[in-house]
C-alpha cells in the first residue's frame, strides 16, 4: 500500500553528549543535539518550523523530561507553526509519528523531535532536583504503589513471570538480549560511560535480584542525554543534503490502558497494526531496535511485531545468535537502553537512522540494511516505527 | 513489606474498594443492568455505559495469573523479599488485582493457585491481601 500525498521522513540526526552525572544543563545538551540533527539535515535553525517532545516538561520524577518543547522555541528563535509535547501519547517514539503526521498534512516542513533525559544527574543534585515528598495516591498509580510495586520493574515482571510460567522462558533467555546489548555497546563511543566490558552469563547470574525473572542486568540505567531529528516533509527533500530515512508505517495502540488490567502489554495491539500501514512484512526487515527498558520487552515486540508466534519470542533470542549483528535480525546493535543507556525511546531510531545510511562504523550490519523497526513502551505504551532507505 | 503503605487518595468512586475491608468485604464496582464489572471505578458503567451503577462484594477468592518475588528495597524501611501478584478475582470476570501474597514462601506459590482474600489496616484504608486458601 502506498500513502498517498506526501510522506514524512526523518532527514537529521544528532545526539549530545551521553553519560551518567553529567553537568551540563539539560537544556544545553538539548541545544548540542538539535545543532547537530539540523547541522546533518544540511538545513539552517530559520528553516524549523515545528517542535517536538515526549513527554514534555515533568518537575517529577527528577531529571525525567526537564526540557520542555517551549524551552526549544525561546532558545533557539524557533519560528514555530507547530510545537507539542505531552505525555497522553502511545509511548516516547509518538513525538516523532505526531512530527509526521504535521508534516503530512502540510502544517509543518521541517519538525525537531527531542527528547532529553537527566535523571541521573538530578539524583545526584537532590538540592536542586528535590524528589517529590511522599503523599497519597491517586490516579493508575493507587492500584499499584500501595502493593510494594513502586518500579515498572515490578509492574514488567508480572509478565515476565507470566512467560516463565507458561512458556519456559529462562533467565538464560533474558540474559541472551542483556549480553548481546552489552557486546553492541562496547563498539558504540556513546556508550562508553554505561558499559565498559562485556556481561557474561556469569556475572549476569551473579547480579542481585530486583523482581524475579529480572535482576540488576535486565533493567536499563538513569542516564543523561539528548537525542533529536528533523521530520521533514517529502515535498520539501529538495532542501536536505542527506540521506532521507523514509517513516514507511507508524503504529501506537493500545486496547486497555492499564498496567494489569490488560491480558497483554500493549506491543501485542501495536505490532500487527504496524503492517496495516504498509506492503512491507517482516521477511523484508534488516534490523530492528527494539526498546529494551527491562530485558522481556524485546520478547513482546518480537512476538507483538509477529517475528514469532505468541509465547515463543524467547526461543528467537536464545542463545543470541539470531539478534547478533551477523545474524538474521540484527537486535539493538548500539547496544539498546540496557548497554547505551536509559535515552528513553529515541536512541532506537537515532540507531536505526546511522545504521540505514550506513554509518555506524565498527558496528555496522552488512548487506546494506534498508528496512528497520524501531519500538517503544512497555505495559500500555506501544510505538512502534518502520523506518526505510529507498 | 513491613512499613507504612503508599495511601490512596479516597474519593467516592475509590472510597467503597479501599474501605470494603471493614466489613470484610472485597467490593468491585457492579452493574445492575448488564451485570458487567468496572474496575478501576468510573462514573459509569464500562460495558454499557448505565450510571446508576453500584459496588457488589464477591466471594474474595481469586486466582493466582501470574506473581514476581521482589528483591529490591525500593524505599527506606521496604522489607524484602515479598510477593507482587496478579490475581483474578472470582465472581468477576475480567477483573484483575495486583496484590501481595501473604503468608507464604516464594517456593510454595504457583501460578494458578487459589488464594482468598485478607485485609490490612491502615487507619480507614483497608488494604486487600491474599493468601493460599486451604
Ligand atoms: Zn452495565
Amino acid at each position: 500500500m502506498t500513502m498517498a500525498g506526501v510522506e514524512a521522513f526523518i532527514t537529521g540526526a544528532g545526539q549530545s553528549e551521553v553519560g551518567i552525572r553529567l553537568s551540563r544543563h539539560p537544556l544545553l545538551l538539548t541545544v548540542d543535539a538539535i545543532r547537530e540533527a539540523v547541522r546533518d539535515a544540511g538545513l539552517t535553525l530559520d528553516q524549523i518550523d515545528g517542535v517536538f517532545t515526549y513527554p514534555g516538561k515533568m518537575d517529577t520524577p527528577p531529571g525525567f523530561s526537564p526540557v520542555s518543547s517551549i524551552d526549544v522555541i525561546e532558545t533557539l528563535g524557533i519560528k514555530a507553526r507547530w510545537h507539542y509535547g505531552g505525555g497522553e501519547q502511545p509511548a516516547q517514539l509518538s513525538a516523532i509519528a505526531a512530527a509526521a503526521m504535521a508534516v503530512r498534512s502540510g502544517v509543518c516542513r521541517h519538525a525537531i523531535c527531542f527528547r532529553t533525559v537527566y535523571e541521573a544527574a538530578a539524583l545526584s543534585r537532590p538540592a536542586e532536583f528535590p524528589q517529590p515528598r511522599g503523599g497519597e495516591v491517586g490516579g493508575a498509580l493507587q492500584w499499584l504503589l500501595p502493593f510494594g510495586a513502586l518500579s515498572a520493574a515490578c509492574w514488567t515482571a508480572i509478565p515476565a513471570a507470566r512467560h516463565v510460567q507458561r512458556f519456559g522462558m529462562t533467565r538464560e533467555h533474558l540474559a541472551a538480549i542483556a549480553i548481546n546489548a552489552s557486546r553492541n555497546a562496547l563498539l558504540n563511543p556513546q556508550a562508553s560511560a554505561i558499559t565498559r566490558e562485556e556481561l557474561t552469563l556469569d556475572r549476569y547470574m551473579a547480579a542481585r535480584l530486583i523482581a524475579t525473572p529480572f535482576g540488576l542486568y535486565d533493567c536499563d540505567r538513569f542516564t543523561d542525554g539528548s537525542t533529536a531529528f528533523i521530520v521533514s516533509a517529502g515535498d520539501a527533500l529538495d532542501e536536505i543534503s542527506a540521506t532521507p530515512i523514509r517513516i514507511a508505517a507508524m503504529s501506537g495502540s493500545v486496547e486497555r490502558y492499564s498496567w494489569d488490567q490488560a491480558e497483554w502489554p500493549a506491543a501485542y495491539a501495536a505490532g500487527p497494526e504496524l503492517w496495516q500501514h504498509t506492503d512491507y512484512r517482516t521477511g523484508d526487515v534488516d534490523l530492528v531496535q527494539l526498546y529494551d527498558g527491562f530485558s522481556f520487552l524485546p520478547i513482546t515486540w518480537l512476538e507483538g511485531l509477529g517475528f514469532c508466534a505468541k509465547g515463543e519470542g524467547h526461543y528467537f533470542v536464545e542463545g543470541g545468535q539470531r539478534i547478533a549483528r551477523d545474524g538474521e535480525l540484527p537486535m539493538n546493535t548500539a547496544g539498546g537502553q540496557l548497554g547505551a543507556g536509559r535515552l528513553h525511546g529515541f536512541g532506537f531510531v537515532h540507531e536505526s537512522v546511522i545504521q540505514l545510511r550506513g554509518r555506524a562504523g565498527a558496528r555496522q550490519v552488512g548487506g546494506k540494511p534498508r528496512l528497520a523497526v524501531a519500538t517503544s513502551g512497555g505495559g500500555p505504551m506501544a510505538a512502534a516505527l518502520l523506518l526505510a532507505r529507498d | 513489606m513491613s512499613m507504612t503503605r503508599p495511601r490512596p487518595r479516597l474519593d467516592d468512586l475509590t472510597r467503597p474498594f479501599w474501605t470494603g475491608g471493614a466489613k470484610g468485604l472485597l467490593l468491585i464496582q457492579h452493574c445492575p443492568s448488564c451485570d458487567g464489572w468496572t474496575h478501576p471505578p468510573l462514573p459509569l458503567c464500562r460495558h454499557c455505559g448505565r450510571e446508576d451503577h453500584g459496588f457488589a462484594a464477591v466471594p474474595g477468592t481469586g486466582t493466582v495469573d501470574s506473581f514476581t518475588v521482589n528483591h529490591q528495597p525500593w524505599l527506606p524501611g521496604m522489607e524484602v523479599p515479598f510477593i507482587i501478584a496478579r490475581v483474578a478475582i472470582d465472581g468477576a470476570p475480567g477483573v484483575y488485582l495486583t496484590t501481595n501474597i501473604v503468608g507464604c514462601e516464594e517456593a510454595d506459590l504457583a501460578a494458578g493457585d487459589r488464594v482468598r482474600v485478607t485485609f490490612e489496616e491502615q487507619g480507614d484504608i483497608h488494604f486487600p491481601l491474599f493468601e493460599k486458601a486451604k
